[in-house]
């Protein structure tokens, strides 16, 4: 559902300090999975989910969205083709795909400091133009089942790492994306909560989701819902279990 | 529709928060911003004012007053003049006005002594003005004594207290009859102080003032309208105390505009750019900018200007009562009528809400347009 | 998560209402308030525009050409009659309204002297 075809991204082209650092990647994925790419520090594991999260444009390559997606996901204001090519949309629609197809879960989690809880998981939806109230029940059901209703109205600096995390979670489910992407998920985590964290992915994937993780944590990559693991290196694909 | 109004709502939602969560900054924001709308609020609110005012008062001033200059200064103008006026075609008429300043060492004040000529005051006799009667604490009945020019002193009695109603031209004067007047200076009867001049034809007056100049060379003409322009110019928006306060405002402003400009903190990047890394676009994220902006400088005008109009219109400008007394002893308690100005009012909201809100914007548009994947790393 | 909230009013929910309300609410009170401002001054101009003909009245009666307003010199009282080039020349230390009377300030040896005077 996720195709990358030959994709680089390079950094400073043509100045001294040029880097490229995904380097002619091919590689498809398939819906409903949970893909871990591992690799060592600098191997170019952030760069590739930022071109698969629509978040960078490829230097050069084509990333295609495909069927497996379900359809207003791709199209929400109707299209007649089940493939689209996102390297070639203008800005405006790829943040709408973006912000319709994908949740983010940053390594350094990156909420809003200063708000509550419930704002920084409500923010995503307000682009939307949601009613207020619905948005508002999506976002304490989301609280809620995460286990946070109590810390709703807390401001975020007073969380600790774990709770943080389910925050940056919820708030990374808050328009229902079919696929999640997280970087480093559990660099800021001990091992338990690394595997509560493993577990909430497992029952998302339960839910249907489709799951792309980077990661060099064993618990990440050994854990036994993953079903796919990509190594990285030098921007190079090195191996993969599928 | 009303999805855009939801969207914009929401965001309007988060620049609140946004804004309360630097509270002490956005608040000491919001007091200088008041202040500077505050103070030239008032300036202008004063000076329109008490120019309109002037203006409708200054309509019942006499038609023409001629003056004679002598080494450069006015002098009292032979009553000869008045037949060789009285002959110029399209003159009513001519009068003397008998007139002057005499200085009240005991309270340290000017008084302009005055001779009505419709008023029939017996000798020994003065009316006085409400200001005077307040600053010396003299009322209808009371004596009141003047030096005169020999140096010895003269007592009046005080016939009457001018209406405290008409305050605003009447403070400080003090009415008399001719003889005493001509006493006090030691004035000839040959001379009056200046001439006033009455009109068929508001069209001729200029033409009535050439005559009069090339028929006395040593005439000065003063016509009703230069006096009305006199205030124009005294209560000028561009002058005086107003330029000062302008200069500050500006300044203030330039500071401010600086701050935004350059204010832009590695915090307030990274969250912009978070808001795009979850989906909102360029414009979005400009708008809460741009909300907080208008909301900054919208609420300070609003503010600002409520509070001078408050200063200004209930409380006679009461700030600015040292600046307009200046030296002052005797200074006129009147309220202020509030002609104001739509057109300026116009002008103050667009300086002081637009420039701001663009400061504010300009920045924010340069973090807005990065790379959202930018967060992903940091 | 066992710290209780009391309920607000609004609709029995526990969170506060989105800060948009008051907001907005202040904003539609800030333009009925200026709004205000110019109806007041519609008033209140209705109502004085009598006793300013009446101070038109006096003026016209006691042929004046002045306002009141600064009695502290001769060209400053009757601006209008003041003859074209009065600078210090009423009092040394008076204020001037010509611009460089607030750059040069006149010699010390005056300022005494008229100090004896006063
Ligand atoms: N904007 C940029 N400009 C220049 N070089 C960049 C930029 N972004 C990333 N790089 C380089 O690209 C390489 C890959 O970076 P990336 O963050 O994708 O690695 P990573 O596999 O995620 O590493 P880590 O495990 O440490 O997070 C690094 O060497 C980095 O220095
Ligand atoms: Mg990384």
């Amino acid at each position: 559902m996720i195709k990358l075809l030959n994709v680089r991204k390079g950094f400073n082209l043509g100045r001294p300090n040029e880097f490229v650092a995904v380097d002619g990647v091919t590689l498809s994925m398939e819906a409903n999975r949970v893909t871990v790419l591992k690799g060592p520090s600098g191997s170019g594991k952030t760069t590739l989910l930022s071109l698969i999260g629509c978040m960078a444009r490829p230097t050069s390559g084509r990333i295609i969205l495909q069927r497996g997606l379900p359809r207003e996901y791709l199209f929400p204001n109707g299209g007649d083709t089940t493939e689209v090519e996102v390297t070639s949309l203008p800005e405006r629609f790829l943040t709408e795909i973006r912000r319709r197809t994908f949740g983010f879960i940053f390594q350094q989690f990156n909420l809003l400091k200063g708000i509550t809880v419930l704002e920084n998981v409500m923010l995503p939806a307000f682009p939307l133009g949601e009613k207020h109230g619905v948005v508002k029940k999506r976002a304490l059901a989301l609280l809620e089942m995460f286990g946070l209703s109590g810390r709703a109205l807390a401001k975020v600096e007073w969380l600790s790492g774990g709770e943080a995390q389910r925050v940056a979670i919820a708030r990374a489910l808050m328009n229902n994306p079919p696929v999640i992407i997280a970087d480093e998920p559990t660099a800021h985590l001990d091992s338990k909560l690394s595997s509560a964290f493993m577990e909430i992915i497992a029952r998302l994937k339960d839910q249907g989701k489709t799951a792309i993780i980077a990661s060099h944590d064993p618990l990440v990559f050994e854990a036994k819902m993953v079903d796919r693991v990509i190594s990285v290196r030098d921007g190079m694909l090195e191996g993969d279990t599928a | 529709m009303a999805r855009w109004i939801e969207k914009y709502r929401s965001i309007l939602d988060f620049t609140l928060s946004s804004l309360v969560r630097r509270k002490g900054k956005n608040l000491s924001l919001l007091v200088v911003y008041v202040l500077v709308v505050f103070m030239l609020g008032s300036a202008m609110f004063l000076t329109e004012a008490m120019k309109r005012e002037a203006s409708l008062v200054l309509k019942g001033a006499p038609e023409m007053v001629i003056q004679r200059l002598l080494q450069g200064r006015y002098d009292p103008i032979p009553m000869s003049y008045l037949e060789k006026i009285r002959g110029i075609r399209g003159v009513i008429s001519a009068e003397p006005r008998l007139w002057g300043y005499i200085y009240d060492s005991a309270i340290g004040a000017n008084y302009t002594l005055m001779v009505p000529r419709n008023v029939a005051l017996p000798s020994g006799e003065i009316m006085i003005g409400n200001g005077i009667s307040r600053r010396r604490m003299i009322y209808s009945k009371d004596m009141m004594s003047f030096n005169l020019s020999n140096g010895s002193s003269r007592v009046f009695t005080v016939r009457d207290v001018i209406s405290p109603e008409s305050e605003l031209v009447s403070a400080d004067l003090v009415l008399l009859s001719e003889g005493d007047f001509r006493e006090i200076f030691e004035l000839p009867s040959t001379h009056a102080t200046d001439l006033v001049v009455k009109i068929r034809n508001p069209k001729e007056l200029v033409t009535v003032a050439k005559k009069v100049m090339e028929l006395l060379p040593d005439t000065r003409p003063i016509i009703r309208d230069e006096m009305v322009r006199t205030y124009d110019s005294v209560f000028d928006w561009r002058g005086g105390i107003v330029t000062v306060l302008l200069m500050m405002a500006l300044l203030a402003f330039v500071i401010l505009a600086w701050e935004k400009a350059s204010g832009l903190s590695a915090d307030e990047k990274r969250e912009i750019g978070i808001l795009k890394a979850i989906g909102w676009e360029t414009s979005d994220v400009i708008a809460v900018k741009a909300y907080e902006g208008l909301l900054i400088s919208f609420f300070s005008f609003t503010v600002g200007i409520l509070l001078a109009y408050g200063h200004v219109f209930f409380f006679s400008a009461a700030l600015f009562a040292p600046a307009m007394k200046g030296w002052s002893v005797l200074y006129p308690d009147f309220r202020i009528t509030p002609f104001v100005d739509p057109y300026q009012v116009a002008v103050l909201f667009f300086l002081t809400v637009v420039p701001y809100t663009v400061a504010t914007i300009v920045p924010s548009w340069r973090a807005a347009i990065v790379d959202p994947d930018s967060v992903m790393r940091s | 998560m066992n710290r209780q909230i009391p309920p607000k009013k609004n609709g029995g929910s526990r969170f506060p209402a989105r800060k948009s309300r008051p907001c907005l609410f202040l904003l539609g009170a800030g333009v009925l308030l200026l709004g205000l401002i110019f109806t007041h001054a519609h008033v209140r101009r209705h109502s004085d525009i009598s006793s300013i003909h009446r101070l038109a009245t006096v003026v016209e009666k006691l042929e004046l050409t002045d306002l009141a307003l600064f009695t502290e010199a001769r060209y400053t009282r009757h601006p209008s009659q003041a003859d074209l080039y009065s600078a210090f020349q009423d009092h040394p230390t008076s204020l001037e309204h010509f611009p460089m009377g607030s750059i040069a300030a006149p010699s010390a040896a005056l300022r005494r002297l008229h100090g004896k005077v006063d």
